[in-house]
């Protein structure tokens, strides 16, 4: 009765053997590598670039040891750190730009192995060290400036029609549109129902003014919403790009945050900078007609803002451009003052729009203003001369040739749509994650071994078989860690060992279990048939209710804390899998085979 | 090897009376502290920011707080971390003047006046975040009671989900106790030991509540503190040495495993030992007091049955 069908040992042995397969990448360790990857999705990287990799590093004398591409890169192993440092300068200097040249480290297992996706544990930020950061995104500052330009669309298209209107108005959320009569109304409303989807108008009459008011549509406001926070990611990959990070995450986490993981980096201030700064480019007219007085509020339909000698501009609200326009933008030099410049260059839509405007506004004065952390500065105010066409701008005035670089960095990095602010911060050491990971590794080892020890004494054989299966559980485990490369954390690792503490109840219910039939007097064969049958139950109600456990933590955890419940989670199915099966194929084969088995040795 | 080879059903039972008070007394001192000194939280909930910050030799944490208190953040808490040379900065939100920059000056000026100073970690949490964390982690606490509850109301019957669950609540309350009392920090990984501690001593009431079930159907003249009796002794043996076996591993990480793992471990050694004395002495008796009984798992016979026979 103690005997299992031939497929179900090969079934169990092909488990084994794919769990220790999938675990072997663990144990080779890793080296330093570098990584080169295209910055723009125009440029692939492909086998030409590979070549490209390979013939630079020969000419400098370096020998990787191994050159490898894949889907999005070319990674480069070496052997050690120095030869990797020399490497990135050797490919910085011969790939120029277009590449992203990065230090990283790759796993040294042979490449059989990688071939069959077997990969090394992914380890959390907490043991490889890196910084975590948390950014919140201001929806609110996302939809009045979607509101500011919506109203400024308005503005032009009322003018464009020849529809006579007093003035458009905001007040929070709320759009109001003024006519001096009824007939203009009805042509307004007609208008703006046709261009303008994304508003819900209807009219009031006020204080003897005939009125369209009206708000933004649910769907369009949560539109606008998701597309900033969209293009909040899409501009932080670039920022992120630029810093040359390998294997950078980027996440959206929940309606209006981001998490940005940056493993290997340690200079956070310049990571901080370049990632919270929040510059957009805005190109707006200077209001001269109302000349400013010092400390009196500002002119009807304007803004105040400084310029970089301290003087006061009135600004007009209207938005000509904005930096989402930007199609590249390089740090140079004015041909004529030889200051430091920042050379921009548009896409078609922004070339368009600046061409219009410079055309309708020669001898006024342009400001491009620049936005960060909330507050606006001129850069510039040059008058127009003559219509600018072609879509190419050069900001000068007043900048360091350092600042030159950052503002065009910024500005070719992308604009955010909205700003944002680090909301957490987590940022680890390389020698502390290194010792996290020693520390760990340490107490798992002797709190396995410990265990392993009271077994083997408590239950004699069936205490070794209890252990095997032990041992099965931690290399299927950490076989399914590395296939799914689940980001391994600290509490990760404290959930490997407390998962293996956990795993022998379910092995010492059986054994217990088998003693208490052989003292009832059933025979050998039968009780070890009936201990893992009666504790099979009991062995799964009590794994539920701890994977109800596990699955309120990964659902409710944030970072460090879901790495656990992973671990936990997955420790409960390797669990099941090992103490029932691995456990009671050994025991049958040990004794199933006999017929007449007289005694066992349980203790 | 045997450690327990109980001959005689011990009667617990009957020793209802006494344990009940005792945890009801241990239940009510955890919920006092808990109630005056209140949980010492960390920044995961609180927010603010934590600083660990490794020298070459022994630091004078006096001094760190002086050189802290001349960019302005007079009311850091500067502490040894694991050894001399390891110190721990914490700073609260309010103080935080500087905003994010905050870790970036801090160690500006403490290598200023010892250039061996080595970041080791920083860790800061915005005041919402540290908010939601608790909301969550509370919410989370609430789940996993439900699901528990349910599955085990599925699983056996209601009375068996809900004693279930008031033991084990009544270990995560102690456990919060002693956080309270000796005022250790209440961490986000300490949350995560307490829900496992929830799941995994759940565990415990159910091998007995098993063994009571399975003593309704096999025992059938004995009474029902017969029965609960008869299924705590013969389960002891089973849950000392799993506990047992736990606790090893348990051990290994409340010394081993560093600092970051150390109140982690703390958190599950008092929930293992607890849940050990709550799953007996506590889930059973609150079973009885529900009025378990044997109809609650084997239907009465069927009167048709009679009719059958000549």
């Amino acid at each position: 009765m103690n005997r299992y069908p031939l497929w179900k040992y090969l079934l169990i042995l092909a488990v084994l053997v794919l769990g220790l397969l999938y675990t072997l990448p663990n144990f080779f360790g890793e080296s330093p590598a570098v990584q080169v990857q295209p910055l723009h999705s125009s440029v692939k990287a492909d086998g030409a670039l590979l070549q490209r990799v390979q013939s630079s590093l020969q000419a400098a004398g370096l020998n990787p040891a191994a050159v490898s591409l894949d889907s999005t890169s070319v990674k480069a192993r070496f052997t050690d750190t120095d030869s990797q440092l020399k490497a990135k300068d050797v490919l910085q200097k011969q790939l120029g730009e277009d590449y992203v040249v990065a230090l990283n480290l790759l796993s040294s297992s042979p490449q059989w192995l990688t071939d069959l996706h077997a990969l090394p544990m992914y380890l959390g930020l907490d043991l490889r060290g890196g910084v975590h950061f948390l950014l919140q995104v201001d929806m609110k500052a996302a939809l009045d400036k979607s509101l500011e330009s919506t109203i400024s669309d308005l503005r032009s298209t009322l003018r464009e029609q020849n529809i006579p209107y007093s003035g458009v108005s905001r007040d929070g959320k709320q759009i109001t549109v003024k006519f001096r009569d009824e007939a203009a109304r009805t042509a307004g409303g007609a208008k703006i129902k046709l261009q303008f989807n994304d508003l819900a108008m209807f009219e009031k009459d006020a204080g003897g003014e005939f009125q369209l008011v009206g708000t933004l549509k649910p769907e369009a406001e949560k539109r606008i919403l998701d597309s900033a926070v969209q293009q909040n990611l899409l501009t932080l990959r670039n920022r992120v790009n630029e810093l040359g990070v390998a294997e950078p995450v980027i996440q959206q986490q929940g309606a209006d945050r981001v998490v940005v993981q940056l493993p290997g980096v340690q200079d956070t201030a310049r990571a901080k900078d370049i990632l919270g700064r929040t510059a957009t480019l805005e190109v707006r007219l200077v209001d001269d007609e109302h000349p400013v007085v010092a400390g009196s509020a500002a002119p009807l339909g304007t803004e105040l803002f400084r310029d970089r000698d301290g003087n006061t501009l009135a600004v007009k609200k209207g938005v000509i451009l904005t930096g989402e326009r930007i199609s590249d933008a390089q740090p140079g030099f004015d041909n004529r003052t030889n200051e430091p410049a920042v050379h921009i260059n548009l896409d078609n839509i922004g070339a368009r729009k600046f061409k219009e405007s410079t055309r309708e506004n020669v001898n006024r004065r342009m400001a491009i203003i620049l936005f960060e952390k909330g507050r606006g500065e001129v850069i510039t105010a040059p008058v127009i001369r003559e219509e600018i066409g072609g879509g190419r701008v050069q900001i000068s005035g007043k900048m360091s040739t350092e600042e030159a670089q950052d503002v065009s960095l910024l500005l070719r990095a992308g604009a955010l749509a909205a700003p944002m602010e680090i909301v957490e911060e987590r940022t680890v050491g390389p020698s502390l994650g290194a010792d996290n990971i020693a520390r760990g590794f340490q107490s798992t080892q002797i709190g396995f071994a410990a265990i392993c020890i009271f077994m083997v004494a408590y239950y004699l054989m069936f205490g070794t078989v209890s252990m095997l299966a032990l041992a099965a559980n931690l290399l299927l485990l950490v076989a399914l860690l590395s296939t799914l490369q689940a980001t391994l954390t600290l509490p990760g690792m404290a959930g490997i060992a407390l998962t293996l503490g956990m795993a022998i109840d379910a092995n010492v219910l059986i054994n217990e279990r088998i003693r208490e039939e052989l003292r009832n007097g059933v025979t050998p064969q039968a009780a070890i048939h009936a201990g893992y049958d009666r504790a099979f139950a009991t062995i799964l109600d009590s794994n539920i209710t701890t994977m109800i456990a596990g699955v309120a933590l990964f659902m409710f955890g944030s970072g460090p804390v879901r790495g656990f419940a992973v671990v936990l989670c997955l420790g409960i199915l390797t669990s099941m899998f090992s103490a029932v099966l691995v456990s009671r194929s050994l025991v049958n084969l040990i004794y199933g085979r006999r017929a007449r088995l007289s005694k066992v040795a349980i203790g | 090897m045997e450690f327990f080879r109980i001959k005689k059903d011990i009667p617990f039972m009957s020793y209802g009376r006494y344990t009940t008070s005792i945890s009801l007394v241990t239940f009510i001192l955890a919920v006092f502290f808990l109630a005056t000194k209140g949980l010492n939280f960390g920044i995961d909930f609180t927010g603010g920011t934590v600083l660990e910050v490794h020298y070459a030799q022994p630091a004078d944490t006096n001094k760190v707080r002086e050189q802290l208190s001349t960019i302005g953040l007079h009311d850091a808490q500067v502490q040894n971390f694991g050894s001399s040379q390891d110190v721990l900065i914490q700073i609260p939100l309010k103080q935080n003047k500087l905003g994010a920059n905050l870790s970036e000056r801090v160690m500006e000026t403490l290598q200023q006046h010892d250039a061996s100073a080595e970041k080791r970690r920083v860790e800061f949490v915005g005041p919402q975040v540290g908010k939601e964390l608790v909301e969550n982690g509370a919410l989370a606490l609430l789940l996993v009671s439900l699901g528990i509850v349910g599955y085990l109301w599925l699983r056996f019957e209601w009375k068996f989900g809900l004693a279930a669950i008031i033991a084990n609540l009544h270990d995560v309350v102690i456990i919060l106790g002693f956080f309270a009392f000796f005022q250790w920090e209440f961490s986000l990984s300490v949350l995560a030991a307490v829900l496992a501690v929830l799941g995994y001593s759940v565990n415990e009431s159910v091998v007995v509540f098993d063994r009571i079930r399975e003593n309704f159907r096999s025992m059938r003249k004995a009474g029902v503190a017969e029965i609960i009796d008869n299924a705590i002794t013969r389960t002891m043996s089973r849950t000392i040495i799993t506990h047992a076996c736990t606790q090893m591993m348990v051990t290994a990480m409340l010394f081993l495993g560093g600092e970051t793992l150390h109140y982690f471990a703390l958190a599950l050694t008092i929930g293992i030992l607890f849940s050990i004395y709550s799953s007996v002495l506590v889930a059973s008796p609150l079973l009885m007091m529900f009025g378990v009984s044997r109809e609650d798992f084997i239907k009465p016979e069927k009167v048709e049955a009679e009719e059958v026979l000549p």
